[in-house]
């Protein structure tokens, strides 16, 4: 790959801003309200006027359409829309890859990435769906009590620690690092919420082998970030987040209903890991700092191996909260408390938390941060994931 | 392959039908009659599961339904405590079982485990499909259940 084919440290995040997050059905606000804050907030973060934001991507079928959006705002103009296919929170590093790539291309300036998430006002991610009748792949699946993500994803979880020997201890070690972390950060939902081992094993089981701190939280608020290239990036406000990397996609047939992936046991990442790495010009030894998308443990625990980090039989020596923790285990993970303790905004604060980790400005700081990394949406079709750094190894 | 009173899961959960364009209905109409049948390429012989309209291996649109054997293998496991749907208060602890069908191809299939709902559950071991029937006139529809060989 030449290096001119490639983003790698051409643009950068420059803003980031989030509402409060609140638990499901507590905001006091409606949905799009949070979004159009999240955004202002991104933009006052950067130093740039609201109305500069002339591009919008996001994902997961986000309800607020740049259209309204641009219009609440008063701006001038839209110069690019874009939206990544998929559910889940999968898309979340492939909107900040869209975002890159439509300033790269030169349609846009500023490009806002956002998520927002009112669960109160609309429906649950986590309640199964009520319909009378369950058409096409889903038929496969609903009459038969297989209806909710976490019962989705804990089949797959199972067949990979059937495979690799993977003890619980390796998910509980994911939590606990998570809500450790999330005892730092006064954003966190889960801030003040100490998680110990004990209440960990006595917690109600939601569905094996998930215990209730396997499962992300259900949350209400907005997240927003804004992409702009390299040559503006360096004059602005704050220290730029430079983007290395991203990939997105999905392997070999992943999407195949019925639970009929021919790789069964994987988050979706095989393929993308060695495009990231080959892209960054790095590998997992250079990421000093890792944020993981949790819909559940388990899908970190196959990320984290799927990346390299350590080997799929390792993992029960690999996975302690001492080498998760902050700020000087060997892979902190999550170190804002992610999507099971500081709030479930779809893996798009993951983000956000590794912005913060390479300004130097995180509530659980590794020390001299460099490489950033985030994955986002195992076990979902597509996955996308993000390499950023402090230095982009060009001008410092 | 037998058929068992007594549903396994309440009645109030979704009812399977096809998808909007017509995929998969001839699976639910076969499952009716007490048969299995998975698609199958007559084109290439591959079999595919889920359904689709074309055959994922050589591209054909000439598809059937083949009658398979209903043994499988339990390919993996979960066993639900949390209700996700209201039908489901009072029917917790349930297990459903992701299969492997040898004789097509290992396509794999979803379904619910019969028998105590807390026995251990063995990865690998031989399972044979059970039809259910379910819902009664123009609702009625059959469910394919498994149970472990003995």
């Amino acid at each position: 790959m030449s290096e001119d084919a490639t983003m790698r440290g051409k643009a950068a995040i420059v803003g980031i801003g989030e509402t409060t997050y609140y638990k499901r059905g507590q905001s006091p606000d409606p949905e799009v309200k949070l979004v159009l804050d999240a955004i202002q907030l991104a933009a006052e973060d950067a130093g740039i006027d609201v109305r500069e934001i002339d591009g919008f991507a996001a994902y997961a079928n986000d309800r607020n359409d740049p259209s309204r959006l641009m219009t609440a705002f008063g701006s001038k103009d839209m110069t690019f829309n874009n939206m990544v296919w998929g559910g889940g929170g999968g898309g979340g590093s492939a909107a900040v890859a869209n975002a890159v790539a439509a300033v790269l291309a030169g349609y846009s300036k500023y490009v806002v990435v956002y998520r927002g998430l009112a669960q109160g006002q609309f429906g649950r991610f986590g309640q199964g769906p009520q319909a009378a009748v369950a058409a096409g792949p889903g038929a496969f699946t609903a009459p038969y009590g297989l209806l909710s993500p976490a019962q989705s994803f804990a089949m797959r979880i199972r067949r990979f620690m059937h495979e690799h020997g993977a003890e619980q201890s390796a998910l509980r070690a994911i939590s606990m690092a998570t809500y450790r972390h999330a005892q730092s950060n006064p954003r966190a939902v889960m801030y003040g919420r100490e998680l110990t081992e004990e209440m960990y094993d006595n917690s109600r089981m939601i569905v094996e082998p998930f215990h209730l701190f396997d499962c992300c939280q259900e949350n209400d608020g907005a997240a927003a970030l804004i992409v702009t290239t390299a040559e503006r990036a360096r004059d602005m406000k704050q220290k730029p987040a430079w983007v290395m990397s991203a990939a997105q996609g999905s392997d070999y047939r992943q999407a195949a209903t019925a639970h009929n992936s021919p790789d069964y046991a994987t988050s979706n990442f095989k393929t993308l890991a060695p495009r990231l790495y080959a892209m960054a010009g790095m590998g997992p030894e250079d990421v000093d700092v890792l944020q993981s998308y949790e819909n559940f443990t388990g899908g970190v625990l196959m990320s984290i191996v799927e990346h390299g980090f350590c080997e799929p039989d390792e993992v029960n020596d690999f996975f302690t909260l001492e080498n998760f923790s902050a700020p000087d285990g060997k892979l902190p993970l999550n170190t804002s408390g992610g999507n099971l303790a500081e709030c479930y905004m779809h893996g798009l604060e993951l983000v956000h938390e590794a912005v913060r980790q390479v300004r130097g400005e995180s509530t659980c700081q590794v020390p001299d941060a460099n490489v950033s990394m985030v994955t986002s949406g195992p076990m979902v079709q597509p996955v996308s994931d993000l390499i950023l750094a402090a230095d982009r190894g060009v001008d410092g | 392959m037998s058929a068992e009173t007594g549903a396994y899961l309440p009645e109030g959960l979704p009812r399977p039908g096809p998808a909007i364009d017509g995929l998969g209905a001839e699976f639910w109409e076969a499952a009716k009659r007490h048969e299995l049948v998975v698609q199958q390429c007559r084109a290439c012989g591959a079999f595919q599961w889920g359904p689709e309209w074309i055959c994922y291996q050589c591209h054909s649109d000439d598809l059937t339904y083949t009658r398979v054997s209903g043994r499988g293998i339990i390919y993996s496991w979960e066993r639900v405590w949390h209700p996700v749907h209201p039908a489901l208060q009072e029917a917790t602890p349930y297990i459903v079982v992701l299969v492997e069908l040898p004789d097509a191809g290992n396509v794999r299939m979803a379904g619910n485990l019969l028998g105590d709902r807390t026995q251990d559950v063995v990865i690998g071991a031989e399972v044979e499909a059970v039809f259910e029937d379910k819902g009664e006139g123009d609702e009625a529809y059959t469910l394919v259940q498994w149970r472990v060989v003995e």
